[in-house]
């Protein structure tokens, strides 16, 4: 069995995270899992400070009947640390064209879909629809194309925006530690790169084509932001497409190694579940509503200043319900499709969403529950 | 009552110094602060629009005998807060600052090194320099050489509400300092700030502690009587604590033979 978490890599500081993830075999870690008994959660219920060992208890399958116990002290952790507030972020998705094949994706290369990339003047539009929304905090969102949308094109979007949001944040393809450099220069903030899943061999399948079918790269990526010096990287798995506890707990095993390494980044968590798209791929292992509340639960008791983050992907009445138990961040009314929001609304989206409320009724939602609404949390100074 | 408490050009009344974060709405924030009739009040500027008159937290903060207190938080290093302090000065008028530089966005422990750089450029700025600091006496002395008007050094970590974990550190700070010592973060419950009053604190900043109780209000006025309590005792003179009975003098009794 191995042992505990990335203690053994002390005093030899590493340049990536493929030297901590190569002395883990995902059999193995799904075994220690499931192999967790009621002792193993009551200690990681009663301790203060939890490591990746009560971690993977707090996943496994023997923590589903301290359910209620895990919400309340992850509610009460949140509180502590968070107050009473929820922070609002929009996705602005700027172009699904894509190389990439990738089976669970609406975007996927071969998927006959009409393909956009948003202008200038494009953006500018969409902009103005968020901005009169209330918005302040933006994630930029494109395929991996990099004849279209390179990273001459990204810096350009974040140059373009720079003045309408305080904080800006992009979700794209993988880039050099000089390119997000030059990014982080021009006002980007944060970075999101979720690796979709730990499992190299099944990875593999499903990315079969494309300059992301490249496990490693991807997965050393979130070192080369560190290395970079950016505020914030958001790390997660697409729950759905491999076992999510061993998946979880490799994000986790990631986010550890990296708050040690990079000790001046902030980081936070998605919690993406796979959703009906054009694509069509169904989950291979089903996450249950009661699963995610667990884990969501969880890595707030691993860790009570992370940012924990939800899309629209999740339905009204688990949102509704789940802003109380340790999300700290969230968007509402997001459109997946380019020119989604005012230049073309009716297109094509990247998967349903599914909390379809307007940002009004959401906000409401949120002040009627006694939490106050963040639109701005940031400042570029310098 | 407690006597005046003097930073730089402004006399307060109060020696509760609150903040604005962690509230569930800027009414009760509002409420809350008014209650704790705290006249120094610290927002960060990440959190505020400070082009807009009409942000949020700015408008509910507009009162007579409330002083913004703009803060640093979100900065990593000199530069940054420099630059923040200068933003600051311009859109909210004033030159006061909480220097906080926290290049460890977990435990938002300040940076010794990066604040005592900015705290000696702001100085010669012109700003009136409040730092966040360690509990550290040495760090204070050489911050009170480069001219800050008071110091701030933390009881716990930011948040954490475990109250006066660096008591002897900061007891040094008290005993050594010439600027007012501030105690700063971790203060968790009334009886916290009135114990930092007791050991000769000049004030204490308290934030998460009142806005996330379950009734912000009423936790404000608690602080702002135990503050005043605390204070009260120190200015009385506490009688000092002793660990044993003095009943006879059983060591000296022989010279009255």
């Amino acid at each position: 069995m191995i042992q505990n978490d990335i203690a053994k890599n002390e005093g030899q500081k590493t340049n990536s995270f493929t030297e901590t993830f190569k002395n883990y075999t995902w059999d193995e870690v799904l075994h220690d899992i499931n192999s967790k008994t009621i002792n193993d959660v009551e200690h990681a219920l009663a301790t203060e400070k939890r490591d990746l060992e009560d971690f993977k208890a707090l996943i496994s399958p023997a923590a589903k009947p301290f359910l209620e116990q895990m919400a309340q002290i992850s509610r009460q952790l949140t509180k502590k640390r968070f107050g009473n507030t929820m922070q609002m972020y929009a996705p602005l998705y700027l172009s699904n064209e894509c190389q990439n094949i990738c089976t669970y994706c609406g975007f996927s290369f071969t998927n006959k879909i009409p393909r956009r990339t948003l202008t200038d003047a494009e953006i500018l539009k969409e902009v103005k629809y968020l901005k009169q929304k209330g918005f302040d905090h933006v994630l930029l969102v494109t395929g991996e194309a990099n004849q279209t949308v390179g990273v001459n094109y990204i810096n350009n979007a974040i140059k373009l925006i720079k003045p309408y949001f305080s904080n800006i944040t992009i979700e794209v393809q993988p880039l050099e530690k000089d390119e997000y450099e030059l990014l982080m220069q021009n006002g980007l903030y944060a970075v999101l790169v979720y690796q979709e899943t730990y499992h190299k061999e099944e990875y593999k399948k499903h990315h079969p084509k494309g300059k992301k079918s490249n496990f490693n790269y991807r997965l050393e990526t979130p070192d080369r932001l560190g290395q970079a010096g950016i505020h914030k990287i958001g790390l997660g798995a697409l729950f759905g497409l491999e076992d999510w506890r061993a998946d979880i707990f490799f994000t986790a095993l990631h986010l550890k190694y990296l708050q040690k390494q990079y000790w001046k980044t902030k980081y936070s968590i998605s919690f993406p579940r796979l959703r009906p798209h054009s694509g069509g791929l169904e989950p291979k292992v089903e996450m249950t509503d009661a699963d995610l509340v667990q884990l969501i639960c969880a890595y707030r008791l691993l860790d009570e200043d992370l940012e924990l983050s939800m899309s629209t992907r999740e339905s009204e009445h688990f949102r509704n319900n789940i802003v109380q138990l340790g999300i700290t961040s969230i968007s509402s009314e997001s459109k997946t499709n380019p020119g989604g929001y005012a230049v073309e609304p009716k297109s094509l989206e990247q998967f349903e969403i599914s909390d379809e409320r307007s940002t009004e009724d959401f906000t409401q939602m949120l002040k009627d529950q006694g939490l106050e609404v963040v639109w701005k949390d940031w400042e570029h100074f310098g | 009552m407690n006597q005046q408490l003097t930073i730089a050009d402004k006399t307060f009344n109060s020696r509760l110094f609150t903040g604005t974060g962690k509230f569930s709405s800027s009414k009760l924030m509002q409420e809350a602060l008014l209650v704790s009739e705290s006249e120094l009040i610290t927002v960060a500027l990440k959190r505020v629009d400070i082009n807009n008159e009409d942000d949020d937290i700015l408008a509910h903060l507009n009162k007579p005998h409330i002083n913004l207190l703009p803060n640093t938080s979100g900065v990593r290093d000199a530069k940054e807060a420099v630059f923040a302090a200068e933003l600051s000065r311009e859109a909210l008028e004033t030159n006061w600052v909480k220097l906080e530089i926290h290049p460890d966005p977990r435990y938002l422990l300040p940076d010794p090194i990066e604040t005592l750089k900015a705290a000696e450029e702001l100085v010669k700025k012109g700003f009136v320099v409040m730092p966040y600091i360690h509990a550290d006496p040495v760090l204070c002395k050489r911050l009170e050489e480069v001219g800050v008007q008071c110091v701030m050094p933390l009881g716990a970590p930011i948040g954490s509400n475990k109250g006066l974990k660096t008591q002897d550190f900061l007891e040094i700070i008290i005993e050594q300092s010439n600027v007012p010592v501030i105690v700063d973060a971790g203060i968790g419950s009334p009886s916290h700030a009135a114990h930092a009053m007791e050991i000769g604190a000049d004030a204490v900043l308290v934030n998460t502690a009142i806005a996330v109780s379950q009734n912000p209000v009423t936790m404000a006025k608690a602080f702002k009587i135990a503050v005043q309590a605390g204070r009260m005792a120190f200015e009385a003179k506490l009688a000092p604590v002793k660990k044993q009975a003095e009943a006879s003098s059983p060591l000296t009794k022989f010279l009255a033979d």
